[in-house]
């Protein structure tokens, strides 16, 4: 058998592209849009839905500190949905979960907050969909992870469930907390 | 060995039965059958619960296999001529890769799994793949993709064979330029359907997911032009095994990253790790087998005729220089995120500038050596005659690349270049036409006769590389010249774009069959002179809670004018995204044009798979193109 060591080059670098493939599997893919990856949020300044609890605008998440961006409507059943976890991790010391309250007539969404209760520190009313437009939302819940350094780091799209929580956005949050 | 072809056929039926029930549960919204629950619903159009077949992970692996089964049954059928043991062992090949895929059907993504209790209604389909578009999109792009595992298939068995004639490039030619004609539209339509479902005004985004459909084509345009090389010349033989299986690899990688989620992408598919590890043990398997072949067997083959440095094997084989490297450059931009999250967890994103630096300056020499390559002689050839006969395309070129950065006050010399460019190509093609009928050196009766006896493969090449030729200047002209307003509008306000005067006539509302609609009327005037009217929806699926834009294009195949309705706000105003796109439907006429080609060479005598024998006394007399 004749055997030309430089044909194997070819099979040699495939066995590292194989390799790296089978990591990568692996690895957290992170479901986030290219054109916000480790990129500040795009700026807005949204009114307060509520009295008492601020508004929120994009300098509120410029930094210091890790945010949760909560985007939720009252007419959207997955919020409802995802709303008791939000409580849940609202007592969380690690970072500060704020929301936009998105394309929803404020009347309910005020009600809907007094009905199931306020985890957010701050509440942006954006009424007309812009800011959600420009943070690439395409449905409502949709959850930013937001670094000390005001980057956005993680986005997922759906509810926040128990399940959703522990292997997707803790670890975020637990990663940003060790490299700081 | 007849067996091959019967299990092949057979595959074919049984899948096809498959595939065919599972269009029928959708059709019959058969709400007992999990996928279609989470893919359908009732209120749907007949169509969409036709497409809603491919549009989700499970039965659009179906159709691969499908296709897959298509192909081989094909080979088994028509492939009558080709010596009996290549033959079985192209299928046998074919064969284990369908196994492997039906295997990874039924254990990872079973579209049939059942529920219990049937609900009334089902979730209906992302919204935005609710689109002629998409419905077209997928067959084709699946064609081209799973269309070179046959040029796959007869490297592989060429290698166990170990024997690469000039027939055998024959045999997998036409192959090859079938898959590259899907392909190339299912890119195309890709493209489009992105243009203006997206809203955004962009037509190609380098997202990893239309990279991995762009890299198979790379290299599969490699082999297209390599596997002429073998079949004319007997050179490139190694080479063009080794291209075969890398562009079958790159189609299954393109398989993988869209079904295992390793790289982030706006294409938002079903993703799930279990699915990436079968995949890539398939992968593995095809891929590692076949390099693995083909290093052991390499040195047995024999092959090589000898070429000089300027000869038309040589611009080919620049040509595959070139188109390989272009290739490698689109994998590095997709998988470097991956490769620097493994290795420093670092996330970063790489964007158009990346492609901008690295794939353009590999495609400058690859579109200059695409008009003078044709023209050089087999074997041996001088390169100032064959300047020569293109003086007038050089001459177009030059006075074009001048013209505009003269225009420009020199603002835009990338810009000059492109044109150039383009028109290089497009003069350049047509000479070739020209030059063949001998137009002005002889009578034109004779030149009309010569014209129309230049085989098809011959005008295929001429007009694939036309093709081309739009397609570089429709991307230097819009990127230069495209103009963007982004404004908010209330009814009965104008605004500009251009030179052309655009007016908000009115919002109405215009349900659908199971989606609410706002519709804004727009008429488009330039100088008090009324264009034409475009309407543009914000369509709102209660279903999935979710909207998608319809976007209003007006186009008279020189621009487009685009506009995107977004957001009302609480005075009565709505956000109007409107852009202006100078020669933007040139590069999907252009994707048409080329795929166009690729099939009018198909339809040549000497590509007809019955028919290669007579192809013999043709070939001696015509240069194959």
């Amino acid at each position: 058998m004749t055997l030309r060591p430089f044909l194997l080059i070819p099979v040699g670098l495939f066995a590292g592209l194989a390799t790296a493939l089978g990591f990568g599997l692996s690895h957290n893919p992170r479901e986030l849009p290219s054109m916000l990856a480790d990129r500040p949020v795009p700026s807005f300044d949204l009114p307060p839905l509520i009295d008492g609890v601020d508004g929120l605008k994009s300098a509120d998440l410029a930094g210091g500190k890790i945010r949760l961006l909560n985007i939720f409507a009252s007419w959207c059943g997955g919020c409802r949905y995802e709303h008791p976890m939000m409580l849940r991790i609202s007592s969380d010391k690690r970072f500060e979960l704020v929301a936009i309250n998105w394309k929803d007539s404020p009347g309910k969404a005020a009600d809907w907050i007094s009905t199931y209760g306020n985890p957010y520190r701050q509440i942006g009313e954006d009424r007309s969909g812009r800011a959600g437009i420009d943070l690439g939302v395409t449905g409502v819940p949709e959850t930013f992870v937001i670094d000390k350094e005001g980057r956005v780091r993680y986005r997922h799209a759906g509810p926040i469930t128990p399940e959703v929580w522990e292997t997707a956005i803790e670890p975020v949050i637990a990663e940003i907390e060790e490299r700081s | 060995m007849a067996l091959a072809s019967y299990t092949s056929v057979g595959t074919f039926v049984f899948v096809a039965g498959a595939f065919a029930a599972l269009t029928y549960c959708f059709v019959t919204s058969d709400f007992s059958v999990g996928l279609v629950v989470t893919s359908s619903q009732l209120t749907k159009p007949l169509l969409y619960k036709v497409t809603g077949v491919w549009a989700n992970h499970e039965g659009s692996m179906l159709l691969w296999v499908l296709i897959l089964a298509i192909f081989g049954a094909a080979i088994a059928t028509f492939g009558g001529n080709l010596p009996r043991r290549l033959k079985a062992r192209t299928l046998a090949v074919q064969g284990m890769i369908a196994s492997g895929f039906l295997l990874f059907v039924l254990l990872t993504s079973n579209p049939f799994a059942r529920l219990d209790m049937p609900p009334p209604d089902g979730n209906g389909m992302n919204p935005i793949l609710q689109d002629p578009g998409l419905a077209f999109h997928p067959p084709f792009l699946y064609l081209g993709y799973v269309g070179f595992s046959v040029a796959f298939a007869f490297a592989v068995a060429a290698l166990i064979e170990g024997r690469v004639d000039a027939a055998w490039a024959r045999f997998v030619r036409p192959w090859v330029l079938a898959a590259w004609c899907f392909l190339t539209i299912g890119i195309t339509l890709g493209s489009f359907w992105a243009y203006y479902v997206l809203g955004w005004g962009g037509w190609w985004f380098w997202d990893p997911v239309e990279n991995v459909s762009f890299m198979p084509w790379l290299a599969g345009t490699a082999l297209l032009h390599s596997a002429l090389v073998v079949e004319r010349r007997h050179a490139l033989v190694n080479w063009t095994l080794l291209l075969a299986i890398l562009t079958f690899s790159l189609s299954l990688i393109g398989t993988f990253v869209v079904r295992s989620g390793v790289l982030t992408s706006v294409h938002a598919f079903a993703q799930d790790p279990e699915r990436g590890v079968f995949i890539l043990a398939l992968l593995i398997a095809a891929t590692g087998g076949a390099l693995t072949l083909y290093a052991f067997r390499i040195p047995h083959l024999k092959f090589g005729a000898p070429f000089a440095p300027v000869s038309r094997e040589t611009s080919l084989t620049l040509n595959n220089v070139l188109l390989v490297a272009a290739a490698a450059t689109v994998f590095l931009g997709t998988f470097y995120p991956l490769f620097i999250d493994l290795m420093s967890r670092d996330k970063i994103s790489v964007g158009p500038p990346f492609y901008n630096r690295t794939f353009v300056p590999i495609m400058i020499p690859l579109l200059i050596t695409l008009v003078l390559g044709p023209t050089l002689k087999w074997k041996r050839d001088q390169l100032r005659p064959q300047f020569g006969k293109l003086r007038i395309a050089l001459a177009a070129a030059a006075l074009t690349f001048v013209g505009v950065a003269v225009w420009t006050t020199g603002s835009h010399v990338v810009t000059a270049l492109g044109l150039g460019l383009a028109i290089w190509i497009i003069v350049g093609s047509l000479l070739m036409i020209v030059h063949r009928a001998k137009l002005g050196k002889t009578s034109a009766a004779s030149s009309w006769s010569l014209a129309r006896h230049a085989p098809r493969a011959f005008y295929g090449m001429v007009i694939a590389h036309l093709g081309l030729g739009l397609v570089v200047a429709a991307i230097t002209t819009v990127m230069t010249w495209q103009k963007e307003n982004i404004l908010t509008m209330k009814p009965g306000e104008t605004t500009d774009i251009a030179g052309y005067t655009v007016l908000l006539r009115q919002v109405n509302r215009a349900p659908g069959s199971n989606y609410d609609a706002e519709r804004g009327i727009f008429d488009i005037s330039r100088n008090g002179n009324a264009v034409t009217t475009v309407s543009a929806e914000r369509r709102f699926y209660q279903v999935q809670q979710r909207q998608t834009t319809e976007t209003g294009i007006s186009t008279n195949l020189i621009w487009n004018i685009y506009v995107a309705l977004g957001e009302p706000d609480d005075q009565g105003r709505w956000v109007v995204r409107l852009y202006y796109h100078p020669l933007a439907p040139w590069l999907w006429l252009g994707g048409l044009t080329m795929a166009l080609g690729g099939f009018l060479s198909l339809s040549d005598r000497r590509f007809r798979v019955g028919a290669p024998q007579r192809a013999q006394a043709i070939l001696a007399t015509a240069p194959a193109e």
